[in-house]
């Protein structure tokens, strides 16, 4: 007797624990195998670009916070470096140092969310609780100098909305004093440990070949064994300063672009961060953070990309001017969105279960993607 | 390599189709290519071995706005005419240089020929365009709206004179 097979179709979400956010993925199934994935995202998109149209160019910085809302202060750095590039405007030393600062603990604290909700989709609880005590801490610093938690409004164009407080630079430097055996505890408790090991290596191979097509940037195209990070290749701000390392990913628990190498990617890059943080913590200069300003924003008829390194990957804003205080256009480029495009070639082939580890270690944020 | 040495590269190779080098006051400069020879420009950008262009790093659909403007009686406009444009910003990994193209389409018939063969990466970027703007991406492989709902007919909301519908699904939408 023959049996009789046929594909099946499953929804994952849109309301999924898992998905990190209003995500449908359509499954396309072969018993408990993977066929093909069809991400459905949409479901929080709110036109932050047809926003923009109607807003000058300041007002529009507390916008950027809402898209990628765990890298808000990396949002905010982004946009400005585009516009001071349409302007042709510099910055004080001291505005740069700030951001530098800020955007590394941000990145920080973008991974701890990312490594800590991996960790929980794939069974390990106590580490996730870890995570999010120590990014409590870089939470309190950005209150500290924002009065804000989440969504800051902090880095302005040509500057930043006031100076560091009084005490911040010794917080700050405790707490990467702090942070530092916290990173083998995290490594301990869940990178190396067997159970997860066998849950993320040799999971949803990347090839560099594919991620290089599809676009994709940041810890996953590090991932894929590719050294190229905005910060060193193009670099913008004053990260030409510091010293730092830009790690990529070597197969050690499987192969080249498992889920696994995205995974300990991002480890490694909070440590670099931290290097980062310290040298600009001991070499930031004196100075006005509000000098540079501009009192009203009019850029000349123009276009243009400007591009920053996020936690995520290359985050990038094409503006258009017409001449107005208003933009013409801007354009998002977010890295989770062009991310997420690439999980149907990931999944390929395995199982249900992979699906949940292959998702989070993309780390995306639907907010990002819908806009 | 130079922008300007690309374009010579491409005038050369494809004559008319290589409309102009565009030397812009603020920002970047841009070649401008003709919507419908967009991806036979791609595929020599991609493969020929002085470029490389292995990358497409933005993706973006722009409503230029520069029909004529046409105001109703309740102070909404129209604009009759005018052109779409889509902005190509690609980099060779290989070669560290960049370069940005553009091509610009009438309003009556937005038709440009898809880049998603070459590379995949503007697959979602061309459905947000045509979800947006209304570009019609000729050779797509699967031009669905990406962003808004699937069974949206109230436009495209990114165009400089678009006007939210009365209803959607039985809902009052302007509120």
């Amino acid at each position: 007797m023959v049996l009789k097979t046929e594909e099946m179709t499953l929804n994952m979400g849109p309301q999924h624990p898992s998905t990190h956010g209003v995500l449908r993925l359509e499954l396309q199934l072969d018993g408990e195998f993977i066929v093909d994935v069809i991400p459905h995202i949409g479901y929080l998109h709110r036109c932050f670009e047809k926003h923009a149209e109607f807003m000058t160019y300041p007002q529009v910085v507390p916008y950027t916070d809402r898209m990628d809302y765990l890298a808000s202060m990396y949002n905010e750095f982004g946009y400005a470096v585009a516009v001071e590039k349409l302007l042709g405007i510099e910055v004080p030393e001291r505005v740069e140092f700030i951001r530098v600062i800020m955007g590394e603990l941000q990145r920080i604290a973008s991974h701890l969310v990312a490594l800590g909700t991996y960790g929980a989709d794939i069974g390990a609880v106590t580490p996730f609780l870890f995570c999010f005590r120590d990014r409590e801490k870089i939470l309190s610093l950005f209150e500290m100098a924002s009065g804000a938690r989440l969504l800051y409004n902090y880095i302005w164009v040509g500057g930043v909305s006031r100076d560091l407080p009084p005490d911040f630079l010794r917080l700050a430097k405790e707490f990467v004093d702090y942070f530092r055996p916290k990173i083998k505890e995290l490594n301990d408790l869940l990178s190396f440990n067997k159970i997860f090991i066998e849950r993320t290596a040799n999971i949803g191979i990347l090839p560099l070949d594919v991620a290089v097509n599809y676009g994709i940037t940041g810890p996953m195209l590090r991932a894929s064994g590719m050294k190229w990070d905005l910060r060193k290749d193009d670099p913008y701000s004053v990260y030409n300063k510091f010293d730092f390392d830009i790690p990529v990913g070597d197969g050690r628990m499987g192969t080249v672009g498992d889920s696994w190498d995205r995974y300990y990617v991002r480890i490694i890059e909070m440590e670099e961060s931290l290097k980062i943080v310290e040298q600009a913590l001991n070499q930031i200069p004196e100075g006005d953070v509000l000098s540079a300003i501009p009192k009203r924003i009019k850029p000349p008829v123009g276009q243009v990309y400007g591009r920053v390194e996020n936690p995520r990957g290359e985050l990038g804003y094409f503006i258009v001017s017409d001449g107005t205080v208003n933009p013409k256009r801007i354009k998002v480029r977010p890295p989770s969105f062009v991310n997420l495009a690439v999980i149907g070639e990931l999944c390929k082939g395995h199982m249900i279960a992979d699906v949940i580890s292959v998702l989070g270690s993309i780390d995306i944020v639907l907010g990002e993607i819908d806009r | 390599m130079t922008e300007k040495e690309i374009f010579e590269i491409l005038k050369e190779k494809f004559g008319d189709s290589i409309i102009e080098f565009v030397e812009a006051q603020a920002g970047e400069n841009y070649i401008k290519v003709s919507p419908l020879e967009i991806d036979k420009v791609c595929a020599f950008l991609f493969t020929d071995d002085r470029l490389l262009f292995d990358s497409l790093i933005n993706f973006s659909g722009v409503d230029d706005a520069n029909g004529e403007k046409k105001v109703n009686e309740d102070g909404s406009f129209d604009f009759i005419g005018g052109t779409l444009s889509v902005v190509y910003h690609i980099e060779s990994l290989k070669h560290l240089h960049k370069l940005t193209l553009a091509v610009s389409v009438e309003k009556d018939k937005p038709d440009v020929v898809s880049v998603t063969d070459i590379w995949a990466h503007a697959n979602w970027h061309e459905r947000e365009a045509f979800d947006l703007l209304g570009i019609n991406f000729l050779n797509h492989p699967d031009l669905r709206r990406i962003l808004m709902p699937y069974d949206w007919e109230g436009g495209f909301p990114l165009r400089k004179d678009y006007k939210d519908p009365e209803f959607y699904r039985g809902m009052k939408v302007p509120y």
